[in-house]
């Protein structure tokens, strides 16, 4: 099984798929910036701020899931003492940490005309900024610890550690009173949310699940080729 | 109506502000990464060109290298 994650047959298919990638991204993110911007209809509450949900409610689930999958990459790392999974993850990592800056950044720009202020310490505001904590932790042990060997320790036990805060922010809207509505979108029920804003949505979050895919694959490729640097040198 | 697209009924500075920073988000990120990609594909060539030839001769025999240099549109 572990075939499938050897580092060469990843490269060979990334150097593929990263052209056909781009094009794809570029081609929907038009579509849902023309859906999100121009043809999707105001809401009758919010008027035309809610079309800053396209950005915001994208970002948060993608960054939300590329740290569930980091999370179980770096047990997995534990488990199979595979280190290929150390640089899935680490190559997931740039695009994580730029959703949840994003997520919070147009979150405090949607806060202001909805509830008149930019900042609060709302229970689900606040465990996404601790997301950004932990993403920066994560990137930043790489760069501290000069042993390899420690750092992939250190950062697997962050993103373990981390996963904790995973369903504090899913379920932040039900556990606590907060600002934050509870979901409109779920897999299970019908959604809240009127198929006109919905298209435009799902749009905005493929384009940025393709942009997720791009970064990995061009940062996959660089962390190999500074792995295969490195192998020069002792050959 | 270019108006409208514009002010939004008053909300535009915050919609285009909002639609702005993931946008420069977006490509700041790409240029980043690309640009590191580009670096360490040039730093892999010099090294692979430095090589002596009884190395260069297993190196070259090595699917992920000759991968490499192809992908950083090496002539080697």
């Amino acid at each position: 099984m572990f075939d499938y994650f050897n580092p060469y047959r990843i490269f060979k298919i990334n150097s593929t798929l990263q052209k056909i990638v781009f094009f794809c991204f570029v081609l929907v993110l038009s579509a849902g910036l023309l859906e999100a911007l121009f043809l999707s209809p105001e809401d009758y509450l919010q008027k035309d701020s809610v079309r800053i949900m396209y950005v915001h409610v994208p970002a948060a689930w993608i960054s939300l899931g590329i740290f569930s999958v980091i999370a179980i990459l770096s047990f997995s790392v534990f488990v199979f003492k595979n280190k290929n999974f150390i640089l899935i993850s680490k190559s997931l990592a740039p695009s994580g940490i730029l959703f949840t800056l994003i997520a919070l950044v147009t979150g405090s720009i949607w806060g202001k005309p909805t509830w008149g202020t930019w900042w609060a310490w709302d229970a689900r505001i606040t465990s996404m900024l601790i997301l950004f904590i932990l993403y920066s932790l994560y990137l930043l042990s790489f760069r501290i610890f000069e042993d390899q060997d420690r750092s992939n320790k250190i950062s697997s036990i962050i993103a373990i550690v981390g996963a904790v805060n995973i369903p504090i922010i899913k379920f932040s809207v039900d556990w606590w009173n907060t600002l934050h509505q509870p979901a409109s979108i779920s897999l299970v029920e019908k959604s809240a949310i009127h198929s006109s804003m919905l298209v435009p949505l799902i749009i905005m979050t493929a384009a940025f699940a393709l942009f997720s895919v791009l970064i990995f694959l061009m940062k996959y490729n660089t962390e190999l080729i500074k792995i295969k640097n490195k192998g020069l040198k002792r050959l | 109506m270019i108006s409208d697209l514009i002010f939004m009924n008053g909300y535009g500075v915050y919609v285009w502000s909002a639609f702005a920073f993931t946008l420069i988000g977006f490509l700041s990120l790409y240029f980043i990464i690309n640009l590191q990609l580009k670096k360490e594909q040039k730093r892999f060539e010099e090294n692979f060109s430095a090589l002596k030839e009884e190395k260069y001769n297993v190196a070259i025999n090595q699917e992920i290298y000759k991968e490499i240099l192809k992908n950083s549109g090496s002539k080697i």
